[in-house]
């Protein structure tokens, strides 16, 4: 609506003033057109649905969305809950290791790849293979893995080391562990390629150079060639990080976030509430609270990161 | 919103009007289990027998948590199917309101449904504003204490005729190396306290914590024992012994590697499945062996509000189909299969196991309403994470229990 109008008015308007608005419009019109199907999805699912998902957070709808207005009501509940307040921790501490531990892995392993080692391409697709599995079925391996009396525990049992124990995944203080290595397992190999993308992106000058200048090679690779793979680092954060905020499938194969709570997180509540539950007000609240932690991380760095440049 | 969903229904109507005489029904249910199957079959049986349409199956894997999300959503989304069986109780309650489901007030008013449905109570969650949603098809109970025969014989003693027995032989079993309970991971837990409830807190005690939503009840020193009794249960398992499902635990029941467990009546599909006997390889106390009645709810079958424009044979088809469900012929087969009572009562039911017939002598004194009955799904989720959590975490107390239990009450709506 607001676009017609403001699109006829310089049309209608005298020809005295070609107008910067028509300039604004007409001015590579073909790539403003073919924007349009990209911002209308911007506006209608991302910025649309947000605000749909957040004003139904203040409201107690049940099954539909059709409750009335409750203020916090929704809020209140949820931090009292303990069951979310297991759920946010397990994620800021599964969010922590398997970040750090992701890109520390990914980088080592793909420095070591690129030593112009034979085969080079057959360990490439060894390492990437996890991938491309979907979360459900590395849950489903892994637990059969990891499973205290048919897995991995109950073999070395039964072979005579009577002793050894590996009951993680039945453990509520080492759960959390257990998911790491799943997720680990499928998610390295993908780290890895990008670090080592970005590592053949990296100029043979310099290698030179810094050989020239007698740089010893683990202080080129973490002085020199990590801060000018920037753009892959940031890259990969944003991939691995996406990941763990919408962590839930692995949880539900590898868990279903027992023993107890103890593997809960936040995306699974919200889940269990809006659908089993039938509670939408809360589901929606919950993620809410999700989209508002992303915010705290995001802007800041976001501020840092593309603002700083206009400035300079 | 809205009218993407009108506009999403008119598709459909425009789609699914194909006219024929013989109307095509379909009809979604989560009854994916070999008994199950079985049981459902002898629905569409009867139904394309007595009325000539055909019975189109959508099997839905994943029951209460898994498939009815799919099911309320293709009826909120303006994609009904024919027919769909939910659990009796509030699921639906919504989508009643918003008439989305097909009143059945006119379809079923020659039968005098009143007078054969074994207790009124059942109906309770189909009549809303002076109409009928749904109509009960059998009755689930959770109420049930299976013991192993076999565990028995290998500490030499009588098997336990009551609850209490059968906790002081715990010692004994676990000398033994028998666990005194088996447990499945995930849900199957959420159901005991509702059967200790029952069992040990007595019939007063469910209908004022389920039925009238009263906290007060729940700080009672009844209820009081009934955590107690949770508590003493969560002593003897522990998450290195629990068993993948439900079914596996009926396995150990029959090799006697475990004494007992608490778990709803379609446990028993599976053991006789397995081939096993009752009375021989295992026993089953209603009620712990303690009350007098049973909690209950069940499956409902609801009929959505087809879109504008379906052919209306088909329309016809869902009334010959409401009332087939409820006619002694598919009630008979369909429970004797199933393993749940019927929801009537002039029905011969002399080929029932002996357990089956147990229930039905409980169900002679009236069902008390079961949590899943009487309480939202929200409140159900709530109560399941405050067990599964009570289950694990040693640090809460059972008077952190009984506070916490008493709180949900309290906000139940």
């Amino acid at each position: 609506m607001a676009d017609t109008t403001v699109q006829s008015a310089p049309v209608a308007g005298s020809s005295s003033r070609p107008s910067a608005l028509k300039k604004f419009f007409l001015h590579n019109l073909s790539a403003k057109v073919a924007a349009i199907p990209m911002v209308a999805t911007v506006l209608v699912v991302f910025i649309g649905c947000t605000i749909w998902t957040i004003y139904y957070s203040f409201t107690n709808s049940k099954l539909l969305p059709t409750g009335k207005f409750v203020g916090f009501d929704q809020y209140e509940r949820l931090f009292a809950t303990s069951r979310w307040n297991v759920s946010v921790i397990n994620l800021l501490m599964y969010g922590a290791m398997s970040l750090v531990l992701t890109l520390g892995l990914g980088f080592l392993l793909a420095v070591l790849m690129d030593q112009k080692i034979r085969f080079e391409s057959a360990f490439r697709t060894i390492m990437l293979y996890p991938f491309a599995l979907s979360f459900i079925v590395t849950g489903l391996v892994w637990q059969w893995i990891m499973n205290p009396t048919l897995g991995l525990q109950g073999t070395m049992r039964n072979l005579g080391w009577t002793n050894f124990t590996f009951d993680w995944i039945a453990n509520p203080r080492m759960v959390l562990f257990a998911l790491l290595i799943a997720g680990l397992w499928q998610g390295v190999g993908f780290c890895m390629v990008l670090m080592l993308a970005g590592l053949r992106g990296v100029d043979e000058e310099i290698w030179k150079a810094a050989r020239v200048d007698g740089i010893p090679t683990w202080r080129t690779y973490i002085s020199v060639v990590l801060p000018m793979m920037r753009g892959v680092l940031v890259t990969a954060v944003v991939l691995i990080g996406s990941g763990i905020v919408r962590l839930y499938d692995l949880v539900v194969a590898l868990t279903n976030g027992g023993p107890g709570i103890s593997s809960e997180v936040p995306a699974k509540y919200v889940y269990n509430y809006m659908f089993s539950g039938g509670n939408i007000g809360q589901g929606l609240a919950a993620a809410t609270m999700m989209l508002l932690t992303v915010l705290i991380i995001m802007v800041p760095w976001a501020y840092l990161e593309f603002g700083g440049k206009g400035r300079k | 919103m809205k009218k993407f969903a009108v506009v999403a229904m008119m598709a459909t109507a425009l789609l699914g009007s194909t006219s024929s005489y013989a109307a095509d029904l379909e009809v979604t249910h989560w009854w994916t289990s070999a008994g199950e199957a079985a049981a459902v079959a002898e629905f569409a049986r009867v139904f394309e027998e007595e009325t000539g349409n055909k019975w189109i199956d959508s099997a839905l894997a994943g029951s209460g948590t898994g498939a009815n999300p799919v099911i309320i959503s293709r009826i909120i989304g303006g994609d009904p199917m024919g027919a769909t069986q939910m659990n009796t109780g509030r699921d639906a309650e919504e989508l009643i309101q918003a008439g989305l489901i097909r009143d059945l007030t006119d379809v079923v008013a020659d039968m005098d449904i009143d007078s054969f449905y074994v207790d009124q109570s059942l109906l309770e969650p189909c009549k809303i504003d002076g109409g009928l949603y749904c109509l009960p098809v059998n009755i689930h109970s959770w109420d049930w204490l299976w013991l192993s025969t076999k565990a028995y014989e290998k500490i030499g003693q009588p098997v336990p005729k009551d609850w209490n027995e059968y906790v002081a032989s715990w010692p004994k079993l676990q000398e033994a190396g028998i666990l005194p309970f088996g447990l499945a991971t995930g849900w199957p837990f959420s159901g005991i306290p509702g059967v200790l409830m029952s069992g040990i807190g007595g019939s007063d005690l469910v209908l004022k914590i389920n039925r009238d939503k009263d906290a007060e009840a729940v700080r009672s020193p009844e209820f009081r024992k009934v955590a107690e009794a949770l508590d003493a249960l969560r002593k003897v398992v522990s998450p290195e012994t629990m068993v993948p499902s439900f079914g596996d635990v009926g396995t150990q029941l029959i090799e006697g590697t475990a004494a007992g467990n608490i778990h709803g009546d379609w446990l028993q599909g599976d053991l006789q499945v397995a081939g096993a006997v009752p009375g021989k390889d295992y026993e089953c106390l209603p009620a712990l062996g303690l009350g007098t009645q049973l909690t209950g709810g069940g499956d409902s079958f609801y009929f959505p509000v087809l879109p504008e424009g379906t052919d209306p044979a088909v329309i016809e088809a869902q009334a010959q189909l409401a009332r087939t469900l409820i006619s002694p012929e598919a009630q008979l087969a369909f429970n004797l299969k199933k393993g749940s009572m019927p929801i009537r009562t002039d029905i011969d039911l002399s080929q029932a196991n002996p357990c089956m017939q147990k229930a039905l002598g409980l169900l002679k004194n009236g069902l008390l309403p079961s949590g899943d009955f009487a309480l939202s799904s929200d409140t159900q989720q709530q109560m399941q994470d405050l067990n599964t959590e009570f289950l694990d975490d040693d640090s809460i107390t059972v008077d952190d229990y009984i506070e916490r239990y008493a709180s949900i009450i309290e906000s139940a709506d």
